[in-house]
């Protein structure tokens, strides 16, 4: 087969050019993710200082008459910790965000004292103990739980949960730190099941043949076994439905009560950070103590967030690098 | 079949020794093989970040026909042939050392994307994009700059023609390449591999996915464009490098070349005692 | 004696195995029949609620009557909107993670950053779109804040899903283009772009039915009550949005009773659109997965 061969040099070929452009243009678009999360760190805290600039912190007993409306207020440090929060008040205006934080905690902890017993015990059912199919169908069905808006959360909790829980503890009002916790469990539900069975599906197959070869009961090999080994991705899982309770605004608002009074009572009417900062937004003038308090809500709030966030994926690559180390 | 008749050496296992035999292989096969080179390896040293897989490769690879590379499995040859065409660079901590001539510039120095215009390769596993058949062949000599309809098209054709597999596609060139099966994708990729007109063309164990049958067409093919171009094909397979190859290069475990020359020298006659019990299959 | 207690041994594993297995049974039966009565309240009270003036009409006589057509309008526009400025950063930063990226100190770092992004509350975008999108820059309470506030908050998931979608290419398309002599950008650009591109427009989605749910970062960026002029005519308009207005009605309607109706029915709109969303979202995911040729 005598053919002319046709060499590369035929045809046209590119000139050199510099080839290592769309790899430096690519890395600038990627930093938009740690761009944003500075500017979210910046703006939360820049505008939060003038809060404390706007405060002339004066020593103790001498935290009294206050100019009103005026764009500063005297208070002292102790007071800016305080239980009291009156930030519009003719007389004088308290900035103490404690009841908020407090807040926040009693209703976190009670939605996490609910979340965690159901999220995991039907995350080992579903994942060691019932029927093959259910395990696809419970994550579906988790999946699109956890995308249900929030406010559709809160309105439930509104209409059904709080006229409940009104009557069965005979209050004036059903709109209490409980409903709240039993409605952000309902929410952060989803995140925990789902990523903790993730952790126990993880834990490899020969320790399970291990202990039931040792004469275990099923039972026995995922509460004694199973778990444990799993226990660095379900911790994770839990910090991170924590997070997720902590930073719910919109089922808290409707459900919370909202009254910025400190107490530890999860009975009563609480105001959570996140719903503190919702409600005040709209009555601040911006500028004042008062916008500037509610960004250093925020930063209290961004702080708490944060700190979960990266505490669950040190957990969750402590699981991680114990799998690669097994399959290594 | 003249060769050097050296006492055969004891079985020492130093890398001088080996080098000394290759050395002296390297000039008998300059003496008697009267052909080009269009790659000359020298000193070719090869790491994945501090393992050496290849060490102090010198081969001159001949111009036209078919050169096998063979050994044991983890011996290096797939490492030396994807040296050729600098596709190891898409591995972090893959470095290779030495110098490889080719059209007088060290390959290993030049612009790597303008090397592989020249040098062109089939892989293992049968590789078509998600396209059209046309397009898939096609794609080489777009990325080259042609643009005419009228002349990709004839690309295309010719191209296909020299895979053998012009007459088994002209009528669906626009369905998917996954249309097809095993042994008419990796002819596929063959002309892909072609159509941009390359002057030497690495096929690293390209029949090992394949049946039999399959097998046999891809040899014949590589046979026929061995005529045209340089072949250099990794082989697992002793009969297929028996029947398709024109020289063989055995390499041995460590990334050692051992032995270099015309097919049937090396397997008749072999000069090195491990490659001798490589081609008698008794490891590898 | 010892076969004795070994069976005694035996039977009190087996019921406390019976008993653990039983209570988590019931613990999930529960678990299902309590989301079972949650949709079945969504839907019979909602559904009665959405008629075809529901949708088409804007809201009445204090929004005790009329539609939701500015919302539904709204949401749209918002959540479009939203993709619109975040995909081309999402969609760029996928792609140096997935292609260009190797072992190095920025890899963590970027991930660490998308992963943070990920955790922040919603609350705290608000602000920010707030301080910056509204005032710094002065936008002014707008679609655009809006929408500027919302693409910050979906970029974690739109990055984590068109990196997971870039990554499913397999290597050998790779392979098989830089062995062609094509750039690494042109291998990108012809080769696994347009074979990722389900996997990308299903994350999209997905970023859509997240943005469509959201009311805390919109609520002082975006949004107003009673707005002016149903339909935005501009970027720099006030809109409302579906979670928006429920909110709206129940906080702040005088006549929230007579407008529990209008509330269901934005419940049912909204958990189906989201529902459907995801659904198509994981249908796809599913059918790509199986349609594979290779």
């Amino acid at each position: 087969m005598a053919k002319r061969v046709r060499t590369a040099g035929d045809e046209v070929l590119h000139p050199r050019k510099n080839r290592n452009i769309d790899r430096v243009v690519f890395f600038c678009i990627a930093l938009i993710s740690l761009v944003t999360l500075a500017t979210i760190v910046y703006f939360i805290v820049a505008q939060a200082v003038p809060f404390v600039g706007k405060l002339k912190l004066v020593p103790e007993g001498q935290g009294e008459i206050v100019k009103w409306g005026e764009t500063y207020a005297q208070t002292t440090l102790s007071d800016l910790f305080g239980p009291k929060w009156l930030p519009e008040s003719d007389i004088q205006e308290f900035f103490g965000m404690l009841p908020m934080i407090v807040a926040t905690g009693v209703v976190t902890l009670g939605s996490m004292a609910l979340a965690i017993p159901f999220g995991l015990s039907a995350a080992v059912f579903v994942g060691e103990v019932g029927p093959r199919w259910l395990k696809d169908v419970f994550k579906a069905v988790l999946e699109l739980l956890a995308a249900v808006p929030s406010v559709v959360y809160g309105f439930f909790g509104l209409i059904v949960l709080s006229p409940y829980i009104r009557d069965a503890f005979n209050l004036v009002g059903g709109k209490t730190g409980l409903t709240a916790a039993v409605i952000l469990s309902i929410m952060a539900l989803p995140t925990i099941a789902s990523l903790a069975e993730d952790a126990l599906h993880a834990v490899p197959n020969t320790y399970r043949e291990a202990s039931l070869a040792l004469g275990a009961t099923k039972w026995q090999t995922i509460w004694r076994t199973l778990i444990p080994s799993a226990s660095s991705g379900i911790i994770g899982a839990v910090i991170l439905g924590m997070g997720r309770a902590v930073g719910e605004t919109m089922a808290v608002l409707f459900v919370a009560g909202n009254a910025p009074f400190l107490t530890w009572n999860i009975l009563r009417s609480l105001r959570p950070i996140t719903s503190a900062i919702a409600l005040d937004m709209a009555e601040s003038v911006r500028g004042s103590a008062h916008y500037h308090s509610l960004f250093a809500m925020g930063a209290v709030l961004l702080l708490m967030a944060l700190l979960m966030n990266w505490s669950a994926e040190w957990f969750h690559g402590r699981l991680l690098r114990r799998q690669g180390v097994r399959e290594g | 079949m003249v060769g050097p008749k050296e006492a055969v050496p004891t079985m020492e296992t130093t890398n001088a020794k080996r080098r000394r035999d290759v050395s002296a292989v390297r000039d008998w096969v300059e003496r008697s093989f009267r052909g080009e080179t269009i790659i000359d390896v020298q000193n070719l040293d090869f790491y994945y970040g501090k393992s050496r897989a290849l060490v102090s490769v010198s081969l001159p690879l001949p111009r036209h026909g078919v050169t096998a590379v063979m050994g044991p499995s983890g011996c290096g040859k797939s490492t030396f042939l994807r040296t050729l065409n600098r596709m190891y660079e898409v591995v972090p901590g893959a470095r290779a050392t030495g110098t490889v001539l080719f059209e007088g510039e060290n390959l290993l120095k030049t612009d790597a994307v303008m090397l592989r215009h020249k040098i062109g390769m089939v892989f293992q596993r049968p590789n078509p994009f998600p396209k059209s058949i046309f397009e898939n062949v096609a794609y080489g000599p777009r990325v080259h700059g042609v643009r005419s309809r009228k002349r990709l098209t004839g690309i295309v054709e010719d191209a296909l023609q020299r895979a053998a597999l012009w007459d088994e596609v002209k009528d669906r060139l626009k369905e998917s390449a996954f249309s097809l099966s095993g042994g008419q994708q990796q002819r596929l990729c063959v002309a892909r591999a072609l159509a941009v007109c390359p002057q030497v063309l690495l096929m690293d164990e390209p029949c090992s996915a394949l049946d039999p049958k399959a097998s046999d067409r891809v040899e014949q093919t590589t046979r026929e464009l061995a005529e045209e171009l340089t072949v250099i094909i990794v082989t697992h397979n002793l009969q297929q490098a028996g029947r398709v190859s024109d020289h063989v290069a055995v390499f041995l475990a460590g990334g050692v070349l051992a032995e270099f020359g015309p097919t049937p020298a090396v397997f008749n006659d072999p000069q090195n005692e491990d490659v001798a019990d490589y081609l008698q299959g008794r490891f590898g | 004696m010892a076969a004795q207690t070994e069976y005694a041994l035996r039977k009190k594993r087996s019921l406390t195995q019976w008993i653990a297995f039983s209570l988590l049974g019931v613990g999930s039966l529960f678990g299902f029949f309590f989301l079972a009565f949650i949709l079945y309240w969504i839907v019979s009270q909602g559904a009665p609620a959405v008629t075809w003036e529901f949708l088409t009409d804007i809201p009445r006589n204090m929004a005790t009557e009329g539609g939701i057509a500015p919302c539904i309008v709204g949401s749209i526009y918002l959540t479009l909107g939203s993709l619109l400025v975040a995909m081309p950063f999402a969609l760029g930063s996928a792609i140096w993670l997935s292609e260009y990226a190797w072992k190095g100190w920025w890899v963590r770092a970027i991930r660490i950053g998308v992963n943070t992004l990920a955790g922040v509350p919603s609350i705290v975008f608000g602000l920010v779109g707030l301080g910056l999108f509204v005032y710094a820059l002065g936008f002014g309470i707008s679609l655009l804040s809006g929408a500027c506030t919302l693409a910050m908050l979906s970029l974690p998931i739109l990055i984590r899903a068109s990196e997971e979608a870039l990554r499913a290419v397999p290597n050998s398309f790779r392979e098989g283009a830089l062995a062609l002599g094509a750039t690494r950008w042109r291998m990108i650009r012809t080769v696994v772009l347009p074979t990722a591109v389900p996997g990308i427009l299903t994350g999209s989605v997905l970023g859509m039915a997240r943005a469509i749910g959201e009311t805390a970062p919109i609520m002082f960026t975006a949004t107003a009550f009673m707005l002016s002029q149903p339909y935005p005519t501009s970027i720099f308009d006030r809109v409302s949005t579906l979670p928006y207005h429920l909110y709206a009605l129940v906080q702040f309607s005088p006549h929230y009773n007579e407008t529990k109706p209008i509330q269901y029915g934005i419940v049912f709109v909204l958990v189906i659109v989201v529902t459907l969303l995801n659904l198509t979202a994981i249908i796809w995911r599913t059918r790509a997965r199986r349609k594979k040729a290779w």
